[in-house]
């Protein structure tokens, strides 16, 4: 017999209490993280419009939001993706080369859209169906990809096609005389995107099951195979469309770019609350990790620091996120265990 | 179709591995609207049946028949389609979605394309409101205890319809409420047609809810019988065979009641920690068997951790032959010659991936400190000496631990400690998930062992069997200790005690 | 026999290494060839040795690490950082050539890399954190903080003692090639004589059941990650001193990567457990020999990390049993009768969290 619960109202505040406890912690406590950071650094410097600021900082940062958003289906699976750099990089080299050679850019476009998430699934397919362990797999999925961009080509490869230009330039005002470009337009497409496969199909629920407990996804009859293999390519389709933004956004290809930016993504989404062993996160709480990141690095450019403070300071606030999620784990242990 | 067609059927089933045959020529008949408990020791065949008959195996030769027609599956997907589903002893869902998805997650409810969540929870609560559970399908499955998740387990059967429904040791994480419960909801589900197939090592629960049972033995049938037509004798018989005289013999080693002397090996006054363990009062003598018998969730393990220092005390103090201590880890423990084998055999027991060897020396080396390794003489000789002893299958020392059935991983537990010749030995149910066999070895074992002088602390939710071996028994109810029995306290008695007072 | 010899996990790896040196004997019939000159011995085969013994060295380290269920990637910035220190108290001290100033350079690096290292297994060990978050922050932040050592600049140093570790000759060897190969044999002796490699490979099975039969898990893991730094460490050195110089940024930049890689190609699974310091050996030979292939062979020096990535995918797969299967039997398997796993807890991989008893300490 379902009991007569008390009136709607009250249970409905301390449902939605307890489990903003829950899984909601996280990514909140990241939010507030950016708010504090954002506004102490609008705060100690006298910046003409601190909106502007906020919106350069999506500006400058929505490859790097793609990129997130990608390896966020990877690690949602417990798994990892350690090529999205090299992607990034080969992506760029691709364009580049191929506008140059006269190809016309969607053209140009559409082959680096295709190139990224044929590796990824390459790299899916041996992980799944070869048991290969994901680091490997992707690590030598780096190799492939940044020895890819040497052999075509080691220069930096200047982008003139007007299209491109026009998407990496142009100005779009949203209020008064505040702006952002196209690239921003795309990452927040692929935002909405993700958030709405990972919440409302039976792929994203399923990205989230093989995170939580592969076997049992497996026993309750989904489809673990194809999505893990899936994820690889959707990664890999987030790193090249994030290869194009970053290229529209220099306005060139160079095969030594994204360097490292792998572990800034993963990084991101540490600080946003998506746990490495799967199953547990959200690709808003990616974004804000970005947000995060992207703050560290308006506050030391503003300083006049050199660019290795920003390294250290990310990686103090890695720390310090990390700390703290583990002391909010041990905490919920105890508490489970208390029953 | 006439009412005696059954639902599923297998005829002249082979399943191998390499080097072994897991089922050999067996027969097989599940008939509409019943509930038929699969019997049989660990190897027997009973989970590589359940495994082929859903599809996670391939079978060698023979027939499988659902509903009359052949079907062969090719994996749990298929299996769940054609009607079969199965409840696994480890609630098998995704503890971080929410009990909705867990119920409807692969057949939710769509609309264009996505996923309709207001009516995925509608249908869940539907479906929780048959097995009177309330609870909020929107809820994180992994805030809600194991008995609950298993009922979910069940629910997402329920959601698919299933013509037939397995459940695999269903009742080894439960109590006897929830036990009471789930054969309630068995029943119901039989009564509306499904057949229940029904595994499990609990004879007592076995006769109270099944209407058939088949039993194998080393992969091949031995009989399909009518529970009432068949004694717990016959069935043990059918089961094992010789083991039974072993049992026997337990029975009247432990009645001979010992004279305690000297001072106890272990004595604990006031040891508890909150939340879990309330102050209590436990004294082990050498030579005494003392049972910890209460509920799950009583604090019986968490009070055995804190004697062994895995868990740190917030109360009390501890003597150990009259000389105050504090244990402050395992290692501490270990050295005053404590030994401990934990409930959780393949989580917190088994080096799986070592070989015996290996899992039968690692205590000993462990306190001999990583500086003076064991000569491999010495090693060879205290391992050969062990396997016979306890009687260890496979004989060779080199086997990987992992594919040793449950009741020999066990036994290579016991020995690992015995190995240290400990003082006191605490034994978390040690006989719990393996065969008959095995476990009446080990009850006798651990009788042997008090004979010869060592304090044991035995926990088991099973009460005949702690009532069988203990000289003492301690029960404890939520976390406190409510009384201390002798060895002549009755199981009634001993189940009336743990009832007492909880609703 | 053939099937006994195929079953040992070093066997790949070997015919890796024999099948790339077989490819430069034939491009170049002299590759083999060891000459001696001036009491030293040179040639490719020394070079390989030389060049890859930093690599080697980080690698032993990381074995140990992985073993014990972790991961360190942050190897390649306590390199960085090494280096950094070391040079810098050279060059800013009075007598930069002076054997005082350099061993005390190298002990002031060689102590900042164990700190490090116990500064990973506080995160590790006490804190409970997963060794690839716990060793990421260092990763990140190191390289900054070896920047912040120098400058920014890259620092040369002048300084024929210290020039001896990563250039100099003993007994006609690279000194380098010598202290790596003693550490192997040290570490080999310490885990195979001692108990040290079953309690070691215990943990990294299953670190909560060996923590109850009284394995000393916390000071394990402590020392495996202050190897791993110090091994990084002594790498760092090697390396600056091989070019008398700290350049922050791009010493040691991928070592983490290559020795994780020459750890898995030797067999050692990243899931921990069962290790092989042969194994690792091996695979670090076959990482150097790669790169010193593509030059002498006189392949373009751009292609060298798409051959890296097809050899360590060649070899990883032949270690696949699924995928020596599906070579083995062109027809589809019917002899496996696992078609999917069983029920069981899921074997979380190589980020795990370090179990040690969520309840208790601390």
């Amino acid at each position: 017999m379902i009991t007569q619960t008390a009136p709607r109202r009250v249970i409905d505040i301390a449902d939605l209490i307890r489990r903003v406890r829950g899984r909601y912690l996280s990514p909140i406590a990241s939010l507030l993280l950016f708010v504090v950071m954002f506004a102490g650094v609008v705060g100690r410097y006298d910046f003409a419009s601190p909106s502007q600021v906020f919106l350069n900082l999506l500006v400058d940062n929505s490859y790097l939001i793609v990129l997130a958003v990608g390896m966020t289906f990877v690690i949602l699976t417990g798994g990892i993706d350690l090529s999205v750099g090299a992607v990034v990089a080969l992506s760029t080299v691709i364009v580049a080369t191929t506008l140059q050679a006269g190809w016309p850019a969607p053209v140009a476009i559409a082959t680096v859209l295709v190139v990224g998430p044929l590796l990824g699934l390459l790299m899916g397919l041996v992980i799944e169906y070869f048991d290969v362990q994901p680091f490997i797999v992707t690590l030598a999925g780096m190799f492939l990809a940044r020895g890819l961009c040497y052999v075509i080509s080691v220069n930096t490869l200047p982008i003139k096609d007007p299209l491109l230009r026009e998407l990496g330039l142009k100005y779009l005002y949203l209020y008064e005389d505040k702006f952002i470009r196209w690239t921003v337009v795309i990452a927040a497409v692929v935002v909405v995107v993700a958030v709405y496969v990972l919440h409302q199909t039976r792929f994203g629920r399923t990205v989230y099951a093989i995170g939580g407990n592969r076997q049992s996804a497996q026993l309750m009859g989904l489809n673990t195979s194809r999505v893990r293999v899936s994820v690889y390519a959707i990664s890999g389709l987030c790193a090249a469309l994030a290869g194009l933004l970053l290229a529209v956004q220099k306005l060139s290809g160079y095969s030594l770019n994204g360097i490292g930016l792998e572990l800034d993504t993963i990084a991101a989404a540490v600080i946003g609350g998506v746990l490495l062993s799967g199953g547990v996160g959200f690709v808003l709480g990616s974004v804000i990790g970005v947000l995060v990141l992207g703050t560290i690095q308006t506050f030391v450019t503003a300083e006049n620091l050199d660019s290795y403070w920003t390294r250290i300071m990310t990686g103090l606030l890695l720390l310090g996120f990390v700390l703290v999620q583990r002391v909010l784990a041990r905490n919920s242990l105890r508490e489970a265990s208390k029953r | 179709m006439t009412a005696d067609t059954a639902v599923v059927e297998l005829q002249d089933v082979t399943v191998e591995f390499p080097g072994v045959k897991a089922l050999d020529g067996v027969d097989f008949r599940l008939l509409p609207r019943e509930i038929h408990a699969l019997m049989g020791e660990n190897g027997a065949g009973k989970s590589t049946l359940i495994k082929a008959l859903t599809g996670v195996y391939d079978t060698q030769s023979g027939r499988i028949m659902v509903d009359g027609n052949d079907l062969r599956f090719t994996g749990p997907r298929q299996a769940q389609d054609a009607g079969i589903s199965t409840v696994y002893q480890e609630v098998n869902l995704c503890a971080n979605l929410t009990v909705a998805e867990n119920i409807l997650l692969g057949r939710e409810p769509r609309r264009f394309g996505h996923i309709d969540h207001r009516a995925m929870k509608r249908r869940s609560r539907e479906l929780l409101a048959e097995l009177d559970l309330n609870i909020e399908p929107g809820s994180v499955l992994g805030t809600h205890p194991i008995a609950v998740q298993q009922l979910v387990a069940i629910a997402r059967a329920m959601a698919v319809k299933a013509k037939v429904l397995i459940l695999d040791e269903p009742t080894s994480s439960l109590d006897a409420d929830e036990v009471a419960e789930l054969f309630r909801v068995m029943r119901r589900l039989r009564d509306c047609g499904t057949a229940i197939l029904f595994v499990s090592h609990f004879l007592d629960q076995v006769y109270e809810i099944s209407d058939r049972m088949t039993v194998l033995r080393n992969g091949r049938l031995v009989g399909e019988y009518l529970t009432a037509a068949l004694s717990k004798v016959q069935l043990v018989a059918a089961m094992l065979g010789h083991d039974l005289e072993l049992l026997e013999e337990i029975g009247d080693a432990a009645s001979a009641t010992k004279a305690r002397e000297g001072q106890p090996v272990l004595s604990a006054v006031g040891i508890g920690r909150t939340p879990g363990v309330h102050p209590v009062d436990l004294d082990v003598g050498r030579g005494e068997v003392v049972g910890l018998a209460g509920l799950l969730g009583s604090g019986r393990t968490e009070l055995a951790r804190l004697i062994f220092g895995a868990d740190r005390a917030t109360s009390g103090t501890m003597l150990v032959n009259g000389k105050s201590t504090t244990l402050r880890s395992p290692r501490a423990a270990i050295a005053k010659g404590f030994a401990f084998t934990s409930e959780d055999r393949k989580g917190e027991g088994i080096i799986g991936e070592l070989s015996v060897r290996d899992n039968l020396v690692l205590a000993l080396q462990a306190r001999r400190g990583f500086a003076r390794p064991l000569a491999k003489k010495t090693k060879d000789d205290l391992v050969t000496r062990y396997l016979d002893a306890l009687d260890i299958r496979p004989r060779n020392p080199d086997a990987l631990v992992k594919n040793l059935s449950g009741g020999n991983q066990q036994k290579v537990l016991l020995a690992r400690w015995l190995i240290t010749d400990p003082e006191l030995l605490i034994l978390d149910e040690p006989t719990r998930g393996i065969d008959v066999g095995a476990k009446a070895q080990i009850q006798k074992l651990v009788t042997d062992l008090a004979a010869e002088g060592m304090a044991v602390v035995f926990i088991s939710a099973e009460l005949e069997e702690v009532t069988r071996i203990s000289d003492r028994i301690a029960v404890l109810r939520d976390g406190h200790c409510i009384a201390q029995v002798g060895s002549d306290c009755t199981v009634n008695e001993l189940t009336a005690l743990i009832a007492g007072g909880v609703q | 026999m053939v099937k006994r010899l195929t079953a040992s996990p070093l066997v790949w790896p070997a015919l890796a290494l024999i099948a790339l040196l077989a490819v430069n004997v034939i491009v170049t019939p002299s590759f083999l060839s060891i000459r001696l000159q001036d009491g030293h011995l040179f040639g490719s085969l020394i070079d390989i040795l030389r060049n890859g013994a930093p690599t080697m060295l980080v690698a032993l380290g990381m074995t140990l690490v992985i073993a014990s269920r972790g991961i360190d990637l942050s190897v390649g910035a306590v390199v960085a950082i090494a280096g950094a220190l070391a040079c810098a108290h050279i060059a800013g001290s009075a007598d930069p050539a002076g054997p005082g100033t350099v061993i005390t350079a190298m002990g002031i690096a060689l102590g900042v890399a164990a700190g490090l290292g116990f500064w990973n297994g506080i995160l590790v060990s006490i804190f409970g954190i997963q060794p690839i978050i716990a060793t990421l922050v260092l990763m990140t932040a190191g390289r900054g903080i070896a920047l912040l050592v120098t400058g920014g600049q890259i620092i040369t140093v002048t300084s024929p003692p210290f020039k001896t570790l990563g250039a100099g000759y003993a007994l006609g060897l690279p000194v380098a090639i010598l202290v790596s190969l003693s550490v192997f044999a040290l570490v080999g002796v310490l885990t195979r004589r001692t108990a040290l490699g079953l309690l070691l490979e215990s943990i990294g099975v299953n670190p909560e059941a060996s923590r109850l039969a009284g394995v000393r898990y916390r000071t394990i893991v402590f020392a495996v990650y202050v190897f791993s730094a110090l091994c990084a460490g002594v790498a760092g050195l090697m390396i600056a001193s091989n070019i008398s110089a700290a350049d922050a940024n791009n010493a040691g930049l991928w070592i983490e990567m290559d020795a994780i890689l020459a750890v898995v190609i030797g067999g050692t699974s990243l899931l921990g457990g069962r290790f092989s310091l042969t194994g690792t050996i091996l695979g670090a030979l076959i990482i150097q020999t790669l790169t010193t292939t593509v030059y002498t062979a006189g392949i373009p020096p751009e292609t060298t990390l798409v051959f890296k990535a097809l050899v360590v995918i060649a070899v990883c797969l032949m270690q696949a049993p699924k995928f020596r299967a599906l070579v083995r039997n062109r027809r589809p398997r019917r002899t496996s009768a696992h078609r999917t796993p069983e029920p069981s807890p899921k074997v979380t991989p190589i980020a795990q969290i370090h179990p040690v008893s969520e309840m208790s300490q601390l």
